[in-house]
């Protein structure tokens, strides 16, 4: 078995305090700059998404990883306090550029607080390291990829937007698992076996390959990206540039018609 | 605003219902349904029945979503029962859930496949969605004031609850002619117990100096395409009789009901067909036999052990600094003063019904915390009611419900119209009654209309289409939607009714005359208006409404017709090209078309 299929998507709290007793972890804080100066993680340190979103070229990315101390063997968690999103969103990026070693927190930072868990306040800093870029064009979807597979009956859309949303507009043939669906009430992810039974439900077959996309810069669809990956699935990719990027540049788009479903909203 | 928190929080799963309402093997066995449907294997109509059986609704223009409607017996909802509601909003339905008019809770938009998932959630609270729909017992409504009006004899509430453990998945009742309702009220001036198959008014009664309650039970009426008034079986009937009665009606329905026409075989049908005379010696007949035929140990489970009042705990007194904006105004629109002393009910306006995931996680955050009774319960207008608030807490319960968005006056007014669902969802809506009704709500909160006292016994309410999900027919001013056409355009278009009303006097409403629906709202100003001129000392809108369609007129205007004058023209049409809005729907900006698709009330 290669190392790569060792490694599990989820960490839960014990093995992380367990790996950072042992010194054997980087920990990513993708929250804002001054949330995570109030405190964080002990030894985490900060990417802000935002940060990581004004350039996200693997170059530049690259060079981030390898300021905050991470090289080609080092074990990666990433942790938000936006439900997982922003963290799968960091933890693909990186993954993408050839890090294998990569996890997500199962729950968000506020739990982790209030389990009472040990924070800190200290910003910290690691030195430099060499990582190595290969790039894994086999999770990632562009629209050119999209537009190629359109008609493969065998790839499936997933838009991970919340329900309004999709039936106001969608890509075509895309099916809708709001991003809500994916979370327990405690944990980022579901249980496996939940998971597992939604989207067999759903018709998702593990033989498909799964391109996951949501509003515009692959945070929703990132969650759905790393459901996809602990429930199995060995084909999952993310359009990263999601429907913002398909809209602008016209691409067709489908409607749920002929009915005024928003004005049944609360909000 | 500074309030301080007061409250001592009470365990999370302090309060637990008495009643499961839910099998969890139920959801996979729909899962399972849902797959061999998809495979062809199970034909449409049996799976339309099936789906229905189990409180899965069709969409608008869709196959592959549906409404998950779940029952709420006797309306009684408790806190960790709305947070499940929430959560199941968010991930399956579109955020939000929808109050409806009968006591249920509706996610909309919901995809076929998922709905095992929403029924696999709501069993591990207790709920369930089975026979909310289909050719059921639907939902058995109590009023939501039951057990702390003033004008009640007795609390109905533990009679409604038995009656619908006694009826949900009895073999008796899977398979109705058609849908089939039971109201509970507490009095005559709060229930609907004459627009409904069976309506029950609780009753006490002296015989030989002992007290015996019973009820005033009336059969035969209902909201519809068209409809009836109920009539009252006998002047009183006896708790111990009130199961008999109810299986001898429902096996009268089942016998000789119409199972081929489908839009005219509700039961009041059967009523008006046979007579309410040979009709009633058919159910009383009937009621002998069961009586005579039922084993002893049938019988209704009512539990009257009395309810647990626990007032939160204090740790200190409200200090008085800051009272918020609006209370008094809330207070006088949105409460009821409890039969208890020192209690109120507060009453939650939605609009049209709909609440968000957070607002319903609110609405249970301040059900524990200021409910002595520690649950909620939804109402008979698309609204919640939190009962058993001690008067010094509803200051609290006020600037909790104005954070979130739920503080909106006039709940008990006017200012609160019902609206269905119409073009929101609905496949036989014509018109978007939904939005008009909040847009009406908005536009009389803007002109302060709740605060009106003239104003406050009236209501106004929507229905989409001909069919009275909205209740038209019963309101001070009802609406229903439909087309309007010139030449090859069209446009909304609504039939305005006044003068209905449910209480003890209950009446349908007369019809006025069709207002387009962009004219809706300013005829219904310009009717208000005409009242305030032409009223007379003491009228209330509703009393001089009254008055008029009863031909019983004291002051200027006289009839129906003096009111279609003035509001003629609010009639007129104007060319497409000057007034562009007026051919679109609310909520929509494009040109009108009428498109429906198969309604599924009738299974």
């Amino acid at each position: 078995m290669s190392r790569e299929k060792m490694i599990k998507t989820l960490v839960d709290a014990d093995t992380l305090r367990s790996e950072l007793r042992d010194n054997s972890v980087r920990v990513i804080d993708v929250r804002r700059k001054e949330d995570y100066q109030r405190d964080h993680i002990p030894t985490a340190v900060n990417l802000p998404l935002a940060d990581l979103l004004s350039d996200d070229s693997p170059e530049r990315v690259l060079k981030m990883a390898q300021n905050m101390g991470i090289d080609d063997e080092t074990s990666v968690v990433v942790y938000d306090d936006t439900f997982g999103a922003l963290a799968s969103r960091v933890a693909w990026t990186l993954q993408y550029l050839g890090h294998s070693d990569v996890s997500l927190l199962d729950m968000t930072y506020s739990s982790w607080k209030s389990t009472g868990l040990e924070t800190d306040s200290k910003d910290v800093s690691f030195g430099a390291k060499t990582h190595s870029m290969k790039i894994r064009p086999e999770i990632l979807a562009t629209v050119d990829y999209l537009e190629k597979v359109k008609s493969d009956k065998n790839v499936v859309i997933l838009d991970n937007r919340e329900r309004l949303n999709y039936l106001e507009q969608h890509i075509p043939g895309a099916i809708n698992i709001p991003y809500r669906t994916l979370a327990s009430d405690e944990k980022i992810l579901r249980p496996k076996d939940e998971l597992k039974r939604i989207l067999k439900n759903r018709g998702l077959s593990e033989d498909a390959e799964i391109i996951t996309y949501c509003g515009s810069v692959g945070t929703l669809s990132g969650l759905g990206f790393y459901a996809l990956k602990t429930t199995d699935f060995p084909n999952v990719r993310l359009y990263v540039r999601s429907f913002k990027e398909w809209k602008g540049l016209n691409k067709p788009i489908v409607k749920q018609e002929n009915a005024n479903y928003w004005d049944l909203s609360a909000e | 605003m500074n309030l301080s928190s007061t409250i001592v929080r009470r365990h999370k799963d302090a309060k637990m219902p008495k009643i499961n309402w839910a099998r969890s093997e139920e959801s996979e066995n729909f899962a399972k349904t849902v797959k061999l449907f998809r495979q062809g294997k199970i034909d449409q109509d049996l799976f339309r029945r099936f789906r229905l059986q189990h409180g899965a609704y069709g969409t608008r223009m869709t196959d592959d979503y549906a409404m998950v409607r779940i029952k709420i017996p006797a309306g009684e909802i408790y806190p960790h029962q709305m947070e499940k509601l929430a959560t199941l909003s968010e991930a399956f339905s579109i955020g939000s859930a929808h109050v409806s008019t009968r006591q249920n809770v509706q996610l909309h938009w919901v995809i076929l496949e998922d709905v095992s998932e929403i029924m696999r959630g709501l069993a591990e609270v207790g709920l369930t969605s089975r026979e909310a729909c289909g050719n059921s017992v639907r939902n058995v409504m109590c009023s939501p004031l039951a057990g702390t009006c003033g004008e009640e004899q007795f609390d109905a509430t533990p009679y409604a609850m038995a009656t619908a453990k006694f009826l949900l998945r009895n073999p008796m009742n899977q398979s109705l002619p058609r849908k089939f309702k039971f109201n509970f009220t507490c009095c005559e001036n709060h229930g609907m117990v004459r627009m409904t198959d069976v309506g029950l008014i609780p009753q006490i009664k002296t015989v030989d100096g002992q007290e015996q309650r019973g009820f005033k039970i009336f059969l035969g009426g209902g909201l519809g395409n068209k409809s009836f008034v109920g009539h009252q079986l006998e002047d009183f009937t006896p708790e111990e009789d009130l199961l008999y009665t109810s299986i001898a009606t429902i096996r009268i329905f089942d016998r000789l009901g119409d199972r081929k026409n489908m839009a005219r075989n509700r039961m009041r049908y059967l009523v008006d067909q046979l007579g309410w005379e040979q009709f009633r010696n058919l159910v009383l007949k009937e009621r002998a036999i069961v009586r005579a035929t039922q084993s002893v140990i049938v019988k209704l489970s009512v539990d009257t052990t009395p309810q647990k009042i626990e007032p939160p705990i204090r740790v200190s007194g409200f200090d008085g600094k800051s009272v918020p904006d609006g209370f008094s105004r809330w207070k006088k629109n949105n409460t009821y003063k409890q039969k208890q002393d020192n209690y109120y009910s507060a009453t939650i306006t939605l609009e049209a019904g709909d609440i968000t995931a957070s607002q319903l996680r609110a609405l249970a955050e301040v059900t524990r915390d200021y409910s002595a009774e520690g649950t909620a319960r939804t109402g008979f207008v698309q609204d919640v009611v939190i009962r058993w608030v001690s008067e010094s807490d509803l200051v609290h319960v006020y600037s909790k419900l104005l954070e979130v968005g739920l503080a909106n006056p006039g709940s008990l007014t006017m200012a609160h119209p019902v609206g269905c669902s119409g073009t929101t969802s609905c496949n036989l809506a014509l018109t978007n009654s939904h939005r008009l009704a909040k847009e009406i709500q908005r536009k009389f909160l803007e002109l302060k209309l709740d605060d009106d006292d003239d104003l406050r016994d009236s209501t106004i309410k929507i229905s989409g289409c001909p069919n009275s999900c909205g209740q038209h027919e019963i309101a001070t001013v009802g609406f229903f939607g439909g087309g309007g056409r010139i030449g090859k355009d069209m446009y909304p278009v609504y039939q305005m009714s006044i003068g209905g009303r449910s209480d003890g006097q209950t009446a349908l409403g007369v019809n006025v005359m069709r207002i387009p629906a962009k004219r809706v709202i300013p005829a219904v100003l310009k009717l208000i208006e005409m009242f305030k001129a032409d009223k007379r000392q003491g009228d209330s809108l509703k009393s001089w409404i009254h008055k008029i369609v009863t031909g019983h007129s004291d002051s200027q205007i006289k009839s129906v017709d003096d009111i279609k004058k003035i509001l003629l023209p609010f009639t007129q049409v104007p060319s497409i090209d000057s007034d562009k809005d007026f051919y679109a729907d609310y909520g929509s900006d494009s040109h009108y078309h009428t498109r429906t698709g198969k309604g599924e009330c009738a299974a």
